[in-house]
């Protein structure tokens, strides 16, 4: 970040980074933490960093609080308490501070590192581990999580509750050694000028307490999704673990394949079944199932993936955020196979999206990809609960004895043909990859491969997003243009050079594939300059545009590989940099 | 084969379809069709209530030629397309159908784990040992030595994988081996195969005249099983073991659990959505 600019600050928002080794505790504090402060009524966020390793490797939260919605960190945190220094510097970066941040850790965990130590930051030593130890099963994390909860002015009890309701099924031996540390972190004195409490508030509204995969999972269900098919992939798994006993609770299956490929195949055949379908997965095991894809494409099976991105290409950065998968959703298949391809914008629309891609999918006979990424996925928000997406047509089945059916009949304007369901009376077909003719019987005759090519494109055409094809705020001359994660810090970026006297607009682009062009021209209409911001190498997005010749004028990108998310101040200075 | 079929049921002409086969003259997987429709007639299964499902191949042409739901995917992928539409739809028999190279080479994975998930399906694999579709290259059945491909001109060279042992290993509750020679016992073991509550699998040897004309020496050397089928495995493997790949009948079955997740609504949505509230 250049230091002749002033990137701008958020009111009314704390940042907060818990550090440790895997294994730590961090992420436990740190959730405990988001709870307490969303009982205080805020609105919160909670990004974790995570090592390949299971245990010993690096573990940190990141958790940010404001008064209005947050959906991304701040450029500097306020605090940051180290619960050890192991393997910190590999994710130091990840953790900006400045010379008002407060770094709180163990003198007997050693010599602060120089990765930390450098910014200047203002440091406070309290005796973490041995307060920890003189407790019978005491842990430096939740001695860690008092001494929080005191300087964010959290109440203790308040504080103990939360522990209460979180550990109670392991027992009161876990609960109340937590509980004393707490109050041992609490009550230890500390510099008063350090404190930095949040502001009080009154109505504390109903809120949710919610992952990006778990949103995921509750628009997949809310969609109509009953049978999810799927292989483990760091970072989608716990969409699928949320939705394993969910799904059966609402009458559904998951199923956990042998591979990607099966899993693409498995839910391609759910789907033939007439049950809506869906796959979660990461890039490996989206490049996986392109072959599949496209035979959901071809034989008009409508299917959802939900692709969680990380950072690649191959088997890259697993635990790391990257928006670097828009190339394949978009271009990844053989053939000319039209399909969708949705973005969330933040932890709480994974949940219209992937509901509005399920909609969509099944209206249309056609494969819906969904992104997110391992920043929205595995953080968490509190957040004003996710809206529900508008109910499309469904799918459209055939009548029972439908005289002379045939599956892909050109016969029907707009190109959605009648989906015979097996169990249907009177409309056996066979469904096929193979190029075919309006009875599904392969054909490699010209005629019928144009015709049905036109009619697979047809139908994706002829759709209207309507106002959901975007996020558009603001207006000006001057536009960022976004999709995914990084929407979150181009709001936020908009707002603060708004109170510059620097008006933005912002287009957050969430229907990507097929693009309204005319609702995409009349948003960036009158812009002079535009940036496109997205977290990737390339510039996925910024070529996307250019090759359906939508943007005009000055343009640049703002373009930056994970796992380091896009932060707000970024975004400005980017813009105070070219005006 | 048990069971007769009712004057009222379907006649296994009813079970095929007007689609003319690809296949070429003399093909084995003719007998397969033949004994696919003649099964399904004494079963008397309801067309709208089948569904079969093939890759790609020679033999995945099959469902096109059946009257019943059919799907022909992608390349070694029938028994997930399968396994999915089974976990959806329980009450529909699923027959899936293919050849070596599909199911045992690019659909090695599924094969195994298809076998160990014991879905109620059967799946019959129209064995050539022969890359057809393609025009004649080596696939995981072929003999070391053939060296009639130009892929592979001194032979694969490798010893051919043995379907059955595999399937043993893998879990199948049932293993037999067919020849379209015998459509009539093959077609009985379809029956079998069909009511066998679980992953039931068929090797029907299935001569390539095209590529494979020594293949018409089969009908010379193929014969049925000494003994009765075995519910032991040690024992069904030492009978593997012991054959040379051209025996016929059913040699295996037994009773497992069949793999079928329940499907009940015991909650709506917005009970789920109250885990998130704070």
């Amino acid at each position: 970040m250049s230091d002749e600019l002033d990137p701008g600050q958020s009111s009314h928002t704390l940042s907060v980074a818990i550090t440790g080794s895997g294994g730590s505790g961090a992420v436990t504090a740190g959730e405990m933490l988001l709870i307490a402060v969303a009982n205080a009524g805020f609105y919160g966020l909670m990004g974790r960093s995570a090592g390949p390793q299971i245990r010993g490797g690096e573990s940190a939260v990141m958790l940010r609080a404001g008064v209005a919605p947050v959906e991304c960190l701040d450029d500097r945190f306020d605090i940051l308490i180290a619960l050890d220094w192991l393997n910190v510097s590999r994710f130091a970066e990840e953790i900006p501070l400045t010379r008002d941040s407060l770094i709180i850790c163990d003198p007997e965990a050693g010599e602060i590192p120089p990765d930390i130590a450098r910014h200047g930051a203002r440091v406070v030593e309290l005796p973490l581990e041995a307060l920890a130890k003189g407790i019978e099963g005491g842990r430096t994390n939740m001695i860690a999580l008092g001494v929080l909860a005191e300087l964010l002015g959290i109440p203790e009890e308040a504080m103990l509750t939360v522990v209460d309701a979180k550990l109670a099924r392991k027992g009161a031996s876990a609960v109340v050694p937590s509980q004393r540390c707490i109050s041992c972190g609490y009550n230890e004195p500390k510099p008063q000028q350090l404190r930095q409490r949040l502001p009080r508030i009154k109505d504390r509204p109903a809120r949710w307490n919610i992952s990006g995969n778990e949103a995921s999972g509750v628009g997949a269900i809310r969609g109509g999704v009953r049978f999810v098919a799927a292989y483990p992939i760091t970072p989608a798994t716990e969409m699928l673990e949320w939705l394993a006993p969910n799904l059966e609770r609402v009458g559904g299956v998951l199923l956990q394949a042998e591979d990607e490929l099966a899993s693409v195949n498995m839910i391609i055949g759910g789907s033939f079944g007439g049950v809506p379908s869906m796959t979660a997965t990461s890039g490996p095991g989206l490049s996986l199932m392109m072959e599949g894809l496209g035979l959901a494409v071809a034989s008009e099976t409508p299917v959802v993936v939900a692709n969680v991105m990380r950072g690649g290409p191959s088997t890259g950065i697993p635990t790391k955020s990257e928006q670097s998968d828009l190339n394949i959703a978009l271009h990844g298949f053989h053939g000319d196979a039209p399909h969708l391809v949705l973005a969330a914008l933040n932890i709480r629309d994974c949940a219209f999206t992937t509901e509005w891609a399920v909609h969509l999918a099944e209206a249309l006979q056609t494969v819906a990809i969904v992104l997110s990424d391992q920043f929205l996925g595995q953080a968490r928000s509190v957040t004003d609960p996710p809206p529900t997406a508008p109910a499309g047509p469904g799918r459209r089945l055939a009548q029972p004895a439908a005289e002379n059916y045939q599956r892909y009949t050109l016969a029907d304007p707009g190109g959605i043909s009648p989906m015979a369901i097996p169990g249907t009376e009177g409309c056996l077909y066979t469904a096929d990859g193979l190029e075919h003719n309006e009875r599904g019987t392969p054909s490699s005759m010209p005629q019928d491969h144009q015709l049905q090519l036109e009619k697979r494109r047809q139908k994706l055409t002829a759709i209207d997003g309507g106002e959901h094809w975007a996020e558009v705020h603001g207006s000006g001359d001057l536009c960022i243009l976004t999709w995914g994660s990084s929407s979150g810090a181009a709001f936020e970026a908009a707002g603060r050079l708004l109170t510059m006297g620097r008006p933005v607009r912002v287009v957050a682009i969430r229907l990507l594939s097929p693009l309204p062009e005319q609702r995409m021209l009349d948003a960036i209409d009158g812009a002079v300059r535009t940036l496109v911001v997205e977290q990737n190498h390339a510039g996925q997005l910024f070529h996307y545009l250019h090759s359906l010749n939508l943007l005009h004028g000055e343009v640049r990108k703002l373009a930056k590989p994970g796992p380091l998310p896009i932060r707000p101040g970024e975004i400005v200075n980017a813009i105070l940099e070219w005006i | 084969m048990s069971g007769k079929p009712a004057d009222t049921l379907l006649k296994a002409k009813d079970y095929k379809s007007e689609v003319k086969p690809v296949w070429c003259p003399g093909c084995g997987h003719f007998a397969v069709l033949s004994a696919t429709t003649k099964a399904l007639a004494h079963l008397g299964l309801p067309q709208k209530d089948v569904a079969m499902i093939s890759g790609i191949g020679c033999s995945s042409r099959l469902p096109a030629y059946v009257s019943v739901y059919g799907f022909h995917g992608v390349h070694g992928r029938a028994l997930a397309v399968a396994s999915g539409l089974k976990a959806a739809r329980p009450e529909l028999t699923v027959l899936v159908a293919g050849g070596d190279g599909d199911g045992f080479s690019i659909g090695g994975n599924h094969f195994l784990h298809a076998c160990r998930r014991n879905m109620d399906m059967t799946y019959i694999v129209m064995d050539n040992e022969v890359y057809g579709m393609t025009k004649g290259q080596a696939s995981p059945t072929t003999s070391p030595d053939w060296a009639e491909s130009k892929l592979t001109p001194h032979g694969p060279g490798v010893p051919s994988f043995n379907p059955a042992a595999i399937a043993l290993a893998s879990g199948a509750t049932f293993i037999a081996r067919g020849f379209t020679g015998k459509p009539n016992d093959l077609a009985k073991l379809l029956v079998d195969a069909i009511q066998h509550p679980g992953f039931s699998f068929i090797q029907a040897l299935s001569p390539c005249t095209t590529f494979r004309p020594d293949q018409n020496d089969w009908k010379k050397i193929v014969r049925p099983f000494e003994q009765e089928a075995t519910d032991d495995p040690v024992e069904a493997a030492k009978r593997i073991h012991a054959d040379d790949g051209m025996s016929t009948g059913l040699l295996y079955q037994t009773k497992v659990p069949v793999w079928q997740p329940e499907r009940s609504v015991r909650a709506q949505i917005d009970q789920l959505e109250l885990g998130f509230q704070v």
